[in-house]
């Protein structure tokens, strides 16, 4: 080491020495642009053919919303038909068409979730054509949302992240709620990590987004790992009446608790049965 | 019964007398008492067989009872609880099979003793008479007398000294109380009104205390942030705020951060450099009776409060729109650091969450 700094030394005064430094000092702002620009500026590095027949798709399933060149369709009244979808991202079209959210089946307050319309390979052209409108997300990689190998600590973190940032709308067992209007946070019941990963890095309908530099990749999945032990946990307690808190609870209590005390009640005091024949007067 | 009325059908003064406090007399009885319908025997009291079932049945309910009481203990030692329990279809065996065990022998013991009741106890019809509730003109009268003896006894009346320091030495006793219930905590002052925000403090999100830089928010992002000193530690090591100290700040602390399209936002007057580049920040705490919000709509930039529905308009001031809130949502006015980090301009300029008496 302090021979090769001696030497470097050496030939500090060298002509080429500028020039070295300049070209070093280049290489390494760029490398290092490379490794912490932010994931979602890159936009789909798909090959022309895929693109291509993403866009034949396009053009049959989603244009008549979304226009042909995805630009959305504004209706007379001003309000958007179909948003525009330059700069959604890859990970928004996989979310909403690998879920069954779109194509939409008819208009309404809030796309719902149901059987999906597309084979994997057909969602993959689609969204390299989305992303090729415009840079946005991209569809994130097994190993950011995969939630093997997390450990107790890492489920405990995102329960703390979950209680503070998602149960205001999903409630605290992920079983979903209502929002004003006809709109819903949807239950996370059956929903794949990638899918939480994309719903939280996208924002899709009415949810805010949670983007990569505040919520951390790590913490996504932490967040993850933590719902998905939530939903594969054992009902320690029976039946949890579809975990929605006091209305369903109470109504059981009512129902099935008080119904139970009113027949035991109207038999302990109704009349038995009496026999006719052998009154002993 | 001194008076004697006829009530008469139809005669709307007789009715009326009744009312002034006459007892109504009822003469002659209209409807002849009935008397007790003639006893009919149970199966039991005649069928010996019978009367074997149902001391059998009883009996059955009783030992069924005993033998949920065994396997109550049983299944307290055979499953697993804690980090590996036994799962019953995908309930947690040990919790239902104590409940429905114990629930069990104790439901049997009681609809045994019931049935027991019904079918085999003795089975005769008791009249009971009703009878005045107060008690006889003597009792009352002895009452009276041994008050009056007491009272002349002790000379309270006729000694006002006595009777007067015993009141004062009663209503003294009051002050210990006082003084050790003063210490149940010192008044709020001025503390409702004020939160740990200053200048220069960083917007950092919750739990992970993580700054933010305005390139970090997308537009319709949502953070549930808090102020950046709940996460800094003092020189010793030890957090700037822990415990009680911190859960009370952090109540009043709480901050949501949005970003919206700029031109969506229409600032209210005096507010217009109150955000920066469209992302606005917000007391979480709602000012009806608050609780913390953070369901935030994206589309329509309206954020909702779940106890009440009490709706706020981010994009307008935090105007509230639907709901019980009485006042906007109050907003804290950000900045950006020379590090490019959102902090913030000042404290919340309004007392944050809900309205209180001295608050006007």
């Amino acid at each position: 080491m302090r021979l090769l700094s001696a030497r470097l030394s050496a030939r500090r005064r060298s002509p080429f020495a500028g020039l070295v430094v300049l070209l070093l000092g280049l290489v390494l702002t760029g490398g290092a642009f490379a490794l912490f620009s932010p994931a979602q500026a890159e936009s789909g590095q798909a090959d022309q053919s895929t693109v291509a027949q993403g866009r034949t798709l396009f053009l049959v399933g989603c244009a008549s919303c979304h226009g042909k060149n995805g630009e959305g369709i504004v209706t007379e009244r001003g309000t958007q038909y179909g948003p525009p979808l330059a700069g959604v991202g890859a990970a928004s079209v996989d979310f909403q068409v690998g879920t069954g959210r779109m194509p939409l089946a008819r208009p309404g307050v809030q796309a719902e979730r149901k059987k999906v319309l597309y084979n994997p390979d057909e969602i993959k052209a689609l969204a390299a054509y989305v992303a090729s409108l415009g840079p946005g997300p991209s569809i994130p990689t097994a190993s950011q949302y995969s939630i093997s190998g997390t450990d107790s600590e890492a489920v405990a973190r995102g329960g703390q992240f979950w209680r503070t940032n998602c149960t205001a709308c999903h409630n605290f067992a992920a079983a979903g709620g209502a929002l004003p209007g006809g709109k819903y946070a949807p239950s996370l019941s059956g929903v794949t990590p990638k899918h939480m990963y994309e719903a939280m890095l996208t924002g899709p309908q009415q949810m805010p987004v949670f983007s990569d530099q505040v919520v951390k990749p790590s913490e996504k999945r932490d967040i993850i790992a933590y719902v998905k032990r939530l939903q594969s946990a054992p009902n320690y307690g029976g039946n949890a009446l579809g975990s929605m808190g006091p209305v369903t609870e109470g109504m059981a209590a009512w129902i099935v608790g008080i119904g139970a005390c009113v027949a035991f009640a109207v038999w302990i005091a109704s009349h038995s049965v009496r026999s006719k024949k052998g009154a002993k007067a | 019964m001194t008076t004697h009325q006829e009530p008469e059908p139809g005669n709307d003064e007789a009715v009326a007398t009744t009312a002034h406090g006459t007892t109504p007399a009822v003469v002659g009885d209209p409807i002849a008492d009935p008397g007790l319908p003639p006893h009919e025997p149970r199966p039991t009291d005649v069928d010996p067989h019978a009367e074997r079932r149902a001391e059998r049945q009883v009996a059955t309910l009783f030992g069924l009872s005993t033998l949920f009481a065994i396997l109550f203990v049983v299944s307290y030692f055979v499953f697993d609880v804690g980090k590996n329990p036994t799962v019953i279809a995908g309930y947690g065996a040990s919790n239902v099979a104590l409940g429905v065990t114990l629930g069990l022998a104790l439901l049997l013991i009681g609809i045994g003793a019931i049935q027991w009741a019904r079918k085999l106890m003795s089975d005769v019809e008791i009249v009971e008479m009703r009878h005045p509730a107060s008690s006889s003109e003597q009792d009352r009268a002895d009452a009276v007398a041994a008050l009056d003896q007491g009272i002349s006894d002790s000379g309270i009346a006729r000694r006002p000294l006595l009777r007067n320091s015993l009141i004062g030495a009663l209503a003294a006793l009051g002050l210990p109380a006082v003084v050790a219930l003063r210490d149940l905590g010192p008044l709020p002052r001025g503390d409702l009104a004020v939160t740990v925000w200053k200048k220069g403090m960083r917007l950092v999100n919750d739990v992970a205390g993580t700054p933010i830089k305005p390139s970090d928010v997308e537009i319709g992002q949502l953070i549930n942030g808090e102020p950046a000193v709940f996460f800094e530690d003092k020189p010793n090591g030890e957090p700037k705020f822990e415990g009680t100290r911190l859960n009370d700040a952090k109540t009043k602390a709480a901050i949501i951060i949005v970003r919206m399209k700029p031109e969506d936002i229409t600032p209210p007057k005096g507010r217009e450099n109150w955000g920066v580049e469209g992302i606005l920040c917000y007391s979480k705490i709602c000012t009806h009776v608050g609780c913390p919000i953070s369901l935030w709509e994206q589309q329509t930039h309206h954020l909702l409060c779940p106890c009440h529905q009490s709706t706020f308009d981010l994009a307008d001031g935090g105007k509230v729109i639907f709901g019980p809130a009485a006042r906007s949502l109050p907003q804290l006015p950000i900045m950006v650091d020379s590090e490019g980090y959102l902090v913030a301009q000042s404290d919340f300029t309004e007392p944050v969450g809900p309205s209180y008496w001295e608050r006007g």
